[in-house]
């Protein structure tokens, strides 16, 4: 897979590094901004709410 | 000797052509394992520490906007009021209404939203107030959630809290002065604990209560555990007559103050 990747490259062995990091950047910024975030609405941590009952804060999360 | 040059470059080449479907397969799959590994890794570093960095970020701006007024101990007031407070009147949900002191906290301070909702709220590093409950200074209980972890966790040192402990509120111009008097571990569906008498549900409220909860234990614990802190109101007094006493360490006058 990744040696594939590296076979697609053109150029020199150090353009290929180069554009492999700013595809690694580019990941890592699109997990950080989109991916994570969403996933993490999905995970079962960090949630300080008492599950009220009432309409208010209810109705505004589902528990997880 | 001369011999040794040639077998592994014919080794290579043998290997290269010999490769079958099953190890091309099995080499996708296992680079496809480490790239999980590696997100997973990524997903903690996130979690743990990028979520922090950019609540901070929000919660600067937001009180830099609101313009919230700062403890000065140059001006303290020389006296509180402890008859029935003004009440605001509640803001739309999302609204950023008040501000949250404690100086316990090496005198945190932190925006208060209206609202619990997690994403546009809590994990702006925001203390958000249960929209059932009522407002700072009225007769019931204000009640506010905050994180305790990850996305600037607010409230991480809420057991380091004591009996006696004040929480300011500053909200429409008044200072709110309430002292911790109750601090619980609860399970996460015991909504008693924001009830307007906390602990009774049903009861009819006769004095002024603070509540705050968040995740309890530090951890994986969205299933675990709510930590309570309950506190009552103490006194009150306009914000343009000083600082409230206990922001600034000090004291405030026992006897029945009026201004």
């Amino acid at each position: 897979m990744y040696g594939a990747l590296w076979r697609v490259l053109p150029g020199p062995a150090w353009v290929r590094v180069l554009i492999l990091l700013v595809l690694a950047a580019a990941v890592v910024l699109a997990c950080f901004e989109w991916l994570f975030p969403i996933v993490s609405e999905y995970m079962p941590f960090n949630d300080p709410n008492i599950q009220t009952d009432a309409a208010g804060a209810a109705s505004v999360e589902a528990p997880r | 000797m001369t011999s040794t040059a040639t077998p592994p470059v014919r080794h290579a080449g043998r290997r290269s052509s010999g490769r079958g479907a099953a190890s091309t397969v099995v080499g996708v799959v296992g680079e496809l394992l480490i790239t999980l590994g590696i997100l997973l890794g990524l997903y903690v570093v996130w979690q743990l520490w990028w979520t922090d960095v950019q609540a901070d970020r929000v919660q600067a701006q937001v009180l830099e906007e609101m313009d919230a007024p700062t403890p000065d101990a140059a001006d303290v007031a020389t006296a509180v009021r402890r008859d029935a407070p003004p009440v605001m009147e509640a803001p739309a949900l999302g609204e950023v209404w008040g501000t949250l002191y404690v100086p316990r906290w090496d005198g945190k301070m932190m925006p208060i939203a209206e609202g619990t909702d997690k994403r546009s709220i809590l994990d702006q590093a925001m203390a958000g107030h249960y929209p059932e409950t009522v407002m700072p200074g009225d007769v019931g209980n204000f009640s506010l959630a905050g994180h305790r972890q990850t996305y600037g966790k607010i409230f991480h040192d809420v057991e380091e809290l004591q009996v006696g402990d004040p929480i300011v509120v500053e909200a429409g111009g008044v200072w709110y002065v309430y002292r911790v008097d109750h601090m619980q571990a609860v399970k996460p569906d015991q909504v008693e604990a924001v009830a307007p008498v906390p602990w009774q549900p049903g009861v009819e409220p006769t004095e002024r209560y603070l509540t705050l909860t968040t995740c309890h234990p530090i951890g994986l614990n969205s299933l675990v555990a709510r930590f309570i802190v309950n506190a009552k109101l103490d006194y009150w007094m306009p914000v343009e007559d000083g600082t409230p006493p206990d922001l600034v360490g000090q004291t405030a006058p026992a006897a029945e103050g009026s201004a």
